[in-house]
């Protein structure tokens, strides 16, 4: 795969080209070494930068659902300084430190949660060749990794030592435990649609048409399915429940203050970019522009935008059918939802995997 | 079987209403926002609607004429004290004792806003207005006299044209 340098459609010869540079000026473990860390520091960057977008964009949804205007004042016209601003303020509190709570565990339990919501995101397949992390089995990575947030929920809950906390932690941990059976299934659907499960496999599986116009009507009811379960996943409302301020103050995170809290804070921000970005990934079809086969003078028009672009478009597309979700229904009780989980949700993905499995071993996908 | 089929048709049933939902959502997403930008827009888009109750307000016409018999049924009807009805006798030109106002005392700081007043007013003499802006620094200036200075009650013909208000 002879490329030239600078390939419109694909990042590695870039990739390459530096790897190259940098393995002529020092040993390849040292190379290795300054890459992983300068990848480490762009994650991290645009992490930051994305909370806050999303931050803002979540303002502005919420208000616009509610008729009302959202932040428009600090920095100028439309508020774009209201966030930064938050920023800065969250950075300069305290960390309380709670004299009867478990000190490791308590000081452990944000950076769980970051940690999980860190990994997941590096998995994200944000262009062609700019896979941070790709292996043969990447989703499952994801949803392994992401369970890691779980464990820091219930960490944070107990070791605060507080009934709010500990009420919402065990909300929570039950949530979802049981949103993650419907979340897999609908994941293992797509995963017999593309029949791989490496991230950049199943992007490039959609090539010829998203998986959601590919497999009939089953793709789009899995994705709706994986919408509402990645809604509980990344604990949102109507699926807020850990968190419910009526009656737990602020759930899991109430005892929490400063960067301590921030870090939670970013987390569910960056859960549900995470959650759209896979499911972008799995049912739209990841950095792939949008091709209808037959007209390829479309097709090539769409190509000429380039692949982060259109991941960008359709998970923030994603992220905005999630706020909407978000700001339409009420919240609902702890046995509400794990009614509509384990009565409703997980049946009917099951029912989806098996037809899925039968359009597949006869060929009716298209 | 059966219960197969009302298990199926419950699911039915709330998709369709949980899509209703969205569907009410999403037309007030696009609705034109409610929010007033208050000093800013003070004298260009503010809009208060028009039965908002602000201030109280004894309508005069042209010739400063207003239609206030000094009956005093807003006195009584005001729940606060807020109205001070002051009248006198006088003979008009025919000889016939008359009740006339003197003066139509309105304490803005008492004032709840409830509208019995100008319910109670068999003359539609009174109304409120949008005029919102009515913080103070003294007490005392919200001591209104809300009949002007040398208004007289319009004359029998002239209270005909305007009709009287529910």
């Amino acid at each position: 795969m002879e490329q030239s340098f600078l390939d419109y459609y694909s990042l590695e010869p870039v990739t390459r080209r530096i790897h190259e540079a940098l393995c002529s000026v020092m040993p390849e473990g040292w190379a290795v070494c300054v890459e992983g860390l300068a990848l480490g520091v762009i994650i991290l960057l645009a992490y930051a930068v994305l909370a806050v977008v999303l931050i803002y964009m979540e303002r502005r949804v919420c208000g616009a659902f509610q008729c009302r205007i959202g932040p428009n004042r600090v920095g100028g016209k439309g508020g774009l300084l209201q966030v930064p601003a938050d920023v800065l303020k969250i950075l300069t509190k305290e960390i309380i430190r709670l004299k009867n709570s478990d000190h490791l565990l308590y000081e452990l339990a944000p950076y769980l949660v970051i940690l999980a919501s860190v990994l997941s995101f590096s998995c994200l397949p944000w262009h062609k060749g700019a896979e941070v992390i790709d292996m043969e089995v990447g989703i499952l990575f994801v949803l392994a990794a992401s369970s890691i947030g779980i464990l820091g929920i219930l960490l944070a809950g107990w070791s605060s030592n507080s009934k709010y906390t500990i009420i919402g932690a065990v909300r929570s941990g039950a949530m979802l435990i049981s949103y993650e059976l419907s979340l897999g299934i609908t994941v293992l659907t797509v995963v017999i649609l593309s029949g791989t499960m490496s991230i950049s496999g199943i992007v490039e599986s959609q090539a010829d048409g998203w998986n959601i116009f590919k497999g009939h009507i089953l793709t789009l009811v899995a994705f709706v399915i994986y919408l509402i379960s990645g809604n509980a996943e990344a604990n949102r409302g109507p699926f807020d429940l850990a968190e419910a301020e009526q009656e737990l103050t602020a759930g899991y995170h109430t005892e929490y203050s400063g960067m301590h809290f921030g870090f939670f804070y970013l987390a569910e921000y960056l859960n549900l970019f995470i959650t759209s970005g896979i499911a972008t990934t799995l049912f739209l079809g990841g950095w792939m522009p949008l091709h209808v086969a037959g007209l390829d003078g479309f097709n090539a028009v769409m190509d000429y935008i380039p692949g982060i672009v259109w991941f960008l478009g359709k998970t923030f597309f994603v992220v905005f059918l999630l706020m909407w979700i978000r700001w339409t229904y009420p919240r609902l009780r702890i046995d509400q939802v794990l009614n509509l989980e384990w009565k409703y949700l997980m049946p009917l993905s099951l029912l989806l995997m098996l037809l899925m499995v039968v359009l597949k071993v006869y060929g009716l996908v298209f | 079987m059966n219960s197969f089929t009302k298990y199926v048709k419950r699911y039915w049933r709330s998709t369709k209403s949980l899509v209703g939902g969205l569907r009410i959502s999403i037309k007030v997403f696009f609705r034109k926002k409610v929010t007033e930008q208050y000093p800013e827009n003070r004298h260009t888009t503010l809009y208060i609607p028009e039965r908002h109750r602000a201030m109280l307000e004894m309508i005069h016409d042209g010739d400063n004429h207003h239609h206030c018999i000094a009956c005093g049924l807003c006195q009584m009807a005001c729940p606060n004290g807020t109205i001070r009805v002051v009248s006198e006798m006088r003979e008009d030109a025919e000889g016939k004792k008359k009740r006339v106002l003197v003066r139509y005392e309105y304490d803005l700081g008492a004032c709840m806003f409830c509208q019995l007043c100008v319910n109670a007013c068999p003359h539609g003499a009174i109304r409120f207005t949008n005029e919102f802006e009515n913080a103070v620094f003294e007490r005392e200036k919200l001591h209104l006299v809300l009949n002007h200075e040398g208004s007289t009650l319009a004359p029998p013909a002239a209270k005909k044209e305007n009709p009287v208000n529910a």
